[in-house]
């Protein structure tokens, strides 16, 4: 830098980027996760054949090695990421592995680590007789889905309200912020509960009862993040160039709301996770026979009375509190490294 | 004096931040002196750390700051080696700090009184609660606030910001502290306050004798205030010694570069340019090897500057002056500088904007149960009444005026995101002030652009520069095709001087000076008839300052562009503008040409604010003039004259009653008082330069 006469100084050197690094951007990221999501979902709620899962599988791993090298000052982040990544290559990859019908009944009361019919259990057997492993490992696949689908669509419509509510204001903001009051005043269990017998039970209802459910305290948030950012100097002069609302509230408010919406999104997955295994756990979710976490925790309720057959119960509820101290640590890991720079 | 014991001492002292990208060295090899009542000034741009030095002072440094080297000697002790008690027991009794931000050092849950009372308290053993009070009442009667028995009861957020900050010098005087330390304590202020603030600080340190430390980034605050100045740049102090030899006879470049580009008395943007500093002030990790302010330097020499460490030299048959310059010997200080390229002032042309009558009142209403039953709902609040001036093509108009003035509803009204109240906006002929800008035909929106004051601020951080700009490019329909626009887009950044690669940055790659930069080039994208500058360059350091208010006039030169320049920097402003409207509450106090309205007559409120501008040139006199109390708030402004609260020169009753005439002193010098024009005419100027100077 010796005398350089530029009035400005030059741009700095760009180093080589390294591929991982340069693949590391919002637009390669939204198609991972896309490869990874829609697979998923054609398969799980739409009955596709198992070979849609099969670009789903780099997918996730990329995503994971991407994680891993950028997040790389949160270990806290390092070890949600790990979590949420092994239950989303297992939900992509299950349909692959060779694993018993997790339908199938062989011989009931199997204990883990022992052989029965010349098979060897792993996780032992239910009181029906059907593999404890193949069925954690299946039953991660509906909650993830259904868990991820419904927190999305509580995103999307919350993010719009409080975008609206924020944004424009005055009769918007009273009418949507009364109705979000309203709905918040509700125990969240009740209103799941009252949701589910009124529809009744199906992955799609679930739906419906998490978006009642979270949207309004999502649109709470993005409220307060809008009436933030809408007085900065960027979105009066995105106004005085007489851009529409529309535009203003998608380009000029949301990208820069995004930071607390990604933790919060982290950390609500972990609730509705919660909620969803609850209300499978009280019959009003996804129901039987296929896998699923909150049903192998119900079904198991009784059997695991004994104690010789809590690993019935052990199993499923610690495969659901790792999925969501996943996306839990992953959020803590998000929000600390969003302060630190 | 040399054998008396100094009240502080910092010898070569050493500081640094540990990261984790390393060791980032704060502050290099520092020096100060401070004797018994004498106040000393620290100046410099930020990040130069001059705050470290405080901070480090009150040994406030944080988990990732440490001292590497030196001493800080506290008489005759030294800090660094003290416990933590000890410290405790220094700090706020023998050494006192007065921040920034007055509201963000009270607490606002506690009353000023509990607040007070506390530092005797915890600081006198033999001191109750009865004696406290009376300390804190007798402390606040002593930094002139009115009515101290009412403030002692109030919780901070029910006193303005003026009050405020004399409330936290009061308790930093409460402990009959020995050492002083003001870190930019009237940045957060307007000036007419800042001037009241000053005054108290220069009373203070003649009554108690009190050492002080004052921070600023306003040489004009420091000849106002202090005896010593030391001079920072890159962690480094270039040049220490007295105000009269720092100010008349500096012997660093640096320092000369920043006296060169403040608009003294005297500058002129056709005639005499300001000289901005080129370049930018290197990050702490990117210092170059030897003189750090090299690479910005008119007197670099390769071999000297760059070969090592350049050690602080005494100035020979100066006492107590010392430079941090490998070559002040050789340099020839008095040569007068080459003048920057004289450009021909702008030939005015027709009339553009015509602001006529134009009123702007707001609804509050008021919906509480006391409301409804007194009957009183809603109120007006008159942000602005008849304004009424014009500004031709080519010509800069400057808003003068404080917080409150109006002068941001006035840019909202002409924008388009608020409708007047009453009367007229012209613009080339047709009325704007009914029609909100979506409304307004895009090529009317695209004629009419705005440049902010916050640099953080004017950019969205979520977009690349280029976007930003190629937008507003498109949106005024300029050019549609994608490769025209790109071109338009590097077009611009040619002119606002910054690299073509910047294209393609995010706003927080850029620093503040080229953000503002980066603004201006988007208010030009869509070839403005009139463009609304709101504070430009009042958040930027003064080196950049210099550099970006020129940028601006070259631009408007070129393109014959009308600016409206908002400000309230009285010294910019006489430099840039050619026109000049006072603002007081909403209303017009005096308009008129720059000449005019900076020479008698003027208006009671223009003379003030002429003298509570700090002017940083030690031949200049100044009429002292410190206005009292606090700018009245708009939802309830004073009957009659809005000026009359604060008025030095009020005549009477009917300064109350009725509002003020308006008066034409030449063509288009207005001025809105009911003094008699005779009286007004002869007023004394309020700036006097000797002779000489003033010819020249």
């Amino acid at each position: 830098m010796a005398s350089v006469a530029a009035p400005t100084p030059g741009s700095p050197d760009v180093p080589t980027v390294p591929l991982m690094v340069r693949l590391a951007q919002p637009r390669i990221l939204i198609v991972l996760a896309a490869l990874t999501w829609l697979p998923l979902v054609a398969y799980v709620m739409f009955d596709a054949s198992r070979l849609v899962l099969l670009p789903a599988i780099p997918s996730v791993l990329l995503l994971w090695a991407l994680a891993m090298l950028n997040w790389r000052e949160s270990t806290v982040a390092l070890i949600g990421a790990t979590l949420v990544c092994f239950w989303l290559l297992i939900a992509v990859s299950v349909p692959f592995l060779p694993l018993v019908d997790p339908n199938q009944p062989v011989q009931p009361f199997v204990k883990p680590f022992s052989e029965a019919r010349d098979q060897f259990f792993w996780l032992g057997t239910d009181f029906r007789g059907r593999d404890m492993l193949s069925r954690a490992l299946w039953g991660c696949q509906r909650v993830i889905v259904w868990g991820v689908t419904a927190t999305a669509t509580a995103y999307v419509i919350g993010t719009t309200l409080g975008l609206i509510a924020g944004y424009l204001a005055g009769w918007w903001d009273e009418l949507i912020s009364f109705i979000g009051n309203v709905i918040l005043s509700f125990p969240v269990m009740v209103l799941f509960i009252v949701i589910l017998t009124y529809f009744g039970p199906s992955g799609f209802n679930i739906i419906v009862a998490v978006t009642f459910a979270s949207a309004p305290a999502i649109m709470r948030i993005v409220r307060g993040l809008t009436l933030d950012i809408k007085t900065r100097d960027y979105v009066f002069a995105a106004q005085t160039r007489g851009e529409k609302p529309f535009y203003i509230m998608v380009v000029e408010l949301l990208p820069n709301a995004r930071g607390p919406i990604i933790v919060d999104a982290c950390l609500r997955l972990g609730y509705t996770t919660v909620a969803i295994t609850t209300l499978t756990f009280l019959g009003l979710g996804l129901q039987p026979p296929d896998p699923d976490w909150g049903l192998m925790i119900k079904e198991a309720a009784s059997s695991a009375l004994l104690f010789q057959f809590s690993y019935m119960l052990l199993v499923p509820a610690l495969s659901v509190s790792s999925l969501i101290l996943g996306f839990n640590l992953l959020a803590d890991g998000l929000r600390e490294m969003s302060l630190r720079d | 004096m040399t054998d008396a014991t100094p009240i502080l001492e910092c010898e070569n002292l050493c500081l640094s931040y540990f990261t984790r990208a390393g060791e980032i060295p704060a502050v290099v090899d520092f020096n100060l002196k401070v004797m018994p009542g004498e106040a000393v000034g620290i100046v410099g741009e930020s990040g130069c750390g001059k705050s470290t030095v405080a901070l480090a002072i009150m040994q406030y440094l944080g988990n990732n700051g440490r001292i590497v080297s030196g001493a800080i000697r506290f008489m005759g002790r030294d800090l660094t080696t003290m416990s933590e008690e000890e410290l405790r027991q220094l700090r706020g009794s023998k050494i006192a700090m007065v921040y920034q931000e007055p509201m963000a050092s009270l607490n606002p849950s506690m009353t000023i009184a509990n607040q007070l009372m506390e530092v005797p308290l915890f600081h006198d053993d033999d001191c109750d609660e009865k004696e406290a009070r009376k300390r804190a009442l007798e402390m606040l009667e002593n930094v002139r606030l009115p009515d101290p028995a009412r403030i002692m009861e109030a919780y901070p957020h029910q006193i303005s910001g003026g009050q405020q900050q004399r409330v936290v010098i009061a308790m930093a005087l409460l402990s009959n502290p020995n050492l002083l330390l003001l870190d930019e304590p009237t940045t957060a202020l307007d000036v007419t306050v800042e001037a009241g603030i000053v005054q108290l600080i220069k009373e203070i340190s003649e009554r108690f004798g009190t050492s002080m430390i004052y921070i600023s980034h306003n040489l004009g605050l420091i000849l106002e205030t202090c005896d010593r100045i030391t001079v920072m740049y890159s962690g480094e102090a270039v040049e220490e010694g007295s105000v009269e030899q720092v100010f008349d006879m500096m012997r660093h470049p640096y320092t000369r570069g920043l006296f060169h580009s403040i608009p003294l008395p005297g500058a002129d943007k056709n005639a005499r340019p300001l000289m901005p500093i080129r370049g930018q002030l290197p990050l702490p990790h990117e210092r170059p090897k030897g003189c750090n302010f090299g690479p910005r330097c008119d007197f670099f020499q390769e071999g000297v500057c760059d070969s090592g460490p350049i050690a602080m030299e005494t100035v020979p048959d100066h006492q107590r002056h010392v430079t941090r310059c490998a070559r002040f010997a050789e340099i020839d200080w008095d040569a007068e500088t080459e003048v920057a390229a004289a450009g021909a002032a702008a030939n005015l042309g027709e009339v553009v904007l015509r602001v006529e009558n134009m009123k702007k009142y707001y609804e509050l209403r008021d919906t509480s149960l006391m409301a409804l039953i007194s009957g009183k709902t809603s109120r007006t609040v008159k942000a602005n009444e008849k304004l009424d001036f014009e500004a031709r093509e080519a010509e800069t108009v400057a808003i003068v005026g404080e917080s409150g003035c109006g002068k941001s509803t006035f840019a909202k009204v002409m924008m388009g995101l608020e409708t007047a109240t009453e009367g007229h906006i012209y613009l080339d002929g047709k009325d704007l002030a009914n029609t909100t800008v979506q409304k307004r035909k895009a090529q009317v929106v695209g004629h009419l652009q705005m440049v902010f004051q916050n640099p953080f601020d004017t950019l969205n951080p979520s977009h690349t520069v280029g976007n930003q700009i190629a937008r507003v490019i498109r949106k005024f329909g300029v050019e549609q095709d994608p490769e025209k626009v790109k071109a338009r887009v590097m077009e611009l950044l040619d002119i606002v001087k910054l690299p073509r690669d910047f294209y393609k940055r995010r706003p927080r790659q850029l620093s503040g000076g080229q953000k503002q930069r980066v603004g201006i080039a988007r208010a030009f994208a869509g070839n403005p008839r009139v463009v609304i500058a709101d504070e430009p360059v009042s958040a930027l350091d003064v080196s950049v300052q210099a550099a970006v208010s020129q940028l601006l006039m070259d631009i408007q030169r070129e393109n014959r562009t009308t600016l409206v320049f908002i400000s309230h920097d009285l010294s910019l402003v006489r430099y840039l503008a050619d026109r000049v409207v006072v603002m007081y509450l909403g209303t017009i106090a005096e308009q008129g040409t720059t000449d005019e309205v900076f020479a008698p007559p003027y208006h009671p409120y223009t003379e003030a604010l002429l003298s509570a501008v700090p002017i940083a040139d030690t031949r200049i006199k100044k009429k002292e003039i410190v206005l009292q109390g606090d700018i009245p708030s708009a939802v309830n402004p004073p009957p009659g004259c809005p000026f009359q609260t604060r008025c030095p020169r009020k005549i009477g009753t009917i300064c109350e009653t009725e509002a003020p005439p308006i008066r034409e002193f030449g063509p288009g010098h207005r001025i809105a008082c009911h003094i008699a024009p005779e009286e007004l005419e002869a007023m004394d100027p309020v700036i006097t330069m000797p002779a000489k100077e003033a010819a020249a």
